[in-house]
């Protein structure tokens, strides 16, 4: 479904790789390996050799906007510039909210008023919203209690079955690592990939 | 109109020397550039007086197209020198340039033809004040708003690229930081209008009245030259900014902060 042939940024190793429809893989390695630096390549956020195809259409056949959109990229941070919450989505989706446990009415709350945990997770809706067909999720549980992480990981394994979607999720949780995914990757310190 | 001698000059130099010394034991950095500053008002208005005189003396539109280009060069010079993050390479020059040759000569050129209809249109006495205004003040509308984009895009970097992962395009994720970065550069010329004659009186004016034109004709004058400031100003930040957004982004609408000084 999505495949990486040889990707590479500066003067790190070529990448290749593959995810397959429902699939879900965990991503880890050391800090400082080039884990985000992968994901905004894969987005193409930065400038990078080598070919992404997502269901045999190449990035370079579409445009940046729609490839972003079908390939949606979750930072470790979430960024706000509106005034409200709703103002971010183009959706605002009631019912995902409380599955997340967040209050029915956080739309109308201004970002200040947010947590960070309550950030991450919004955050994510923001980026469900657009329908991704590839999710690729660099910490999404890292600020998140027990209880808030399994409805995240709950939340996203739906989401992959209900769209036959992909996800690479980093996290550096060996517990989540082993009862979530269906196959893990390790980045070296060098930057290449192996499988876990 | 009373001449002024040199006297009368040397004792406006007065002010500013006795400011220097009052200056020198606090603030010594200060009353150096205060006189290195005051100089180069001296040596650089005299040199351009003569250039003035012989420029008039021999009325041609190639000498007064001449000092044009090096009045718009110059000024490229110093939007480029007034920003903090400019962009690399030939792009760093070329933006100011490019907005305040689009915006300033093609201004000057309208009134110069439309309004003022002098023969010839070229009239040094008449094209190259005017010219010199509508660029110094375009030229400071376009090095703010420069330095505004360049260094807002600096610090709203994770900003600006959250709403690119979202699909946003270059002209949404950066729609806020735009607004503010036109603003900035309008903003001297707005207050100028919205002070002119209430608070302050305009140099120009101020000038001709000085020199004895009667003041009702040196107002409008000034009315004239402060809408067509307001245009080069306002037309020079569109296309600067404009320019600017453009060089910031590339072709697959990725942020470029390696274009820009470190």
């Amino acid at each position: 479904m999505f495949h990486v042939n040889g990707l590479s940024v500066r003067d790190r190793p070529a990448l290749t790789f593959s995810l397959q429809a429902g699939e879900l893989v965990c991503l880890s390695g050391p800090s400082g390996s080039g884990k985000t630096q992968l994901l905004r390549a894969l987005v193409d956020l930065d400038p990078n050799q080598g070919s992404v195809t997502l269901n045999g259409a190449s990035r370079e056949s579409l445009p940046p906007t729609q490839w972003r959109r079908r390939v949606a990229l979750l930072t470790a941070d979430s960024h706000w510039w509106e005034v409200t919450v709703a103002q971010h989505f183009n959706r605002f989706d009631e019912q995902q909210v409380e599955r997340l446990g967040l209050e029915r009415g956080v739309g109308d709350w201004l970002v200040e008023r947010l947590s960070s945990g309550e950030k991450q997770r919004l955050a994510l809706l923001r980026l469900l919203a657009n329908r991704p067909e590839v999710l690729l999720l660099d910490e999404p549980t890292a600020n998140l209690d027990d209880a808030n992480r399994r409805r995240v990981e709950t939340l996203v394994r739906d989401y992959l079955e209900e769209t036959r979607g992909c996800c690479l999720w980093v996290s550096h949780d060996p517990q989540q690592l082993d009862k979530l995914c269906d196959r893990r990757m390790t980045m070296t310190t060098r930057g290449e990939l192996e499988a876990a | 109109m009373t001449t002024l001698s040199m006297l009368d000059l040397s004792i406006a130099a007065l002010l500013v020397l006795a400011l220097a010394l009052t200056a020198r034991r606090t603030y010594p950095d200060l009353a150096r550039q205060l006189l290195i500053a005051a100089a180069r008002t001296a040596i650089q208005l005299t040199l351009v007086g003569l250039v003035l005189k012989t420029l008039f003396a021999n009325v041609s539109l190639l000498w007064v197209a001449l000092m044009a280009v090096v009045m718009l060069a110059l000024a490229g010079r110093e939007v480029m020198a007034r920003q903090h993050r400019r962009f690399t390479g030939t792009w760093g020059y070329s933006i100011g340039v490019v907005s305040m040759f689009i915006s300033s000569f093609s201004i000057a050129l309208f009134a110069l033809v439309v309004v003022v209809g002098h023969e010839p249109w070229y009239q040094p006495q008449y094209a190259i004040p005017l010219l010199g205004m509508l660029l110094g003040n375009t030229m400071n509308g376009i090095a703010l708003a420069l330095d505004r984009l360049t260094q807002s895009a600096w610090e709203q970097r994770a900003v600006i690229e959250a709403r690119l992962v979202l699909g946003h395009t270059p002209a949404e994720a950066i729609s806020g930081i735009r607004q503010q970065v036109f603003r900035s550069g309008m903003i001297p010329i707005i207050n100028a209008m919205a002070a002119a004659g209430v608070v302050s009186l305009p140099g120009m004016m101020t000038g001709q009245i000085l020199a004895g034109a009667p003041p009702v004709e040196a107002v409008k004058y000034q009315i004239m030259i402060m809408f067509l400031i307001a245009g080069g100003a306002g037309f020079g930040t569109l296309a600067a900014v404009r320019l600017g957004v453009r060089r910031l982004f590339d072709e697959r609408a990725r942020l470029r902060l390696d274009r820009l000084r470190r």
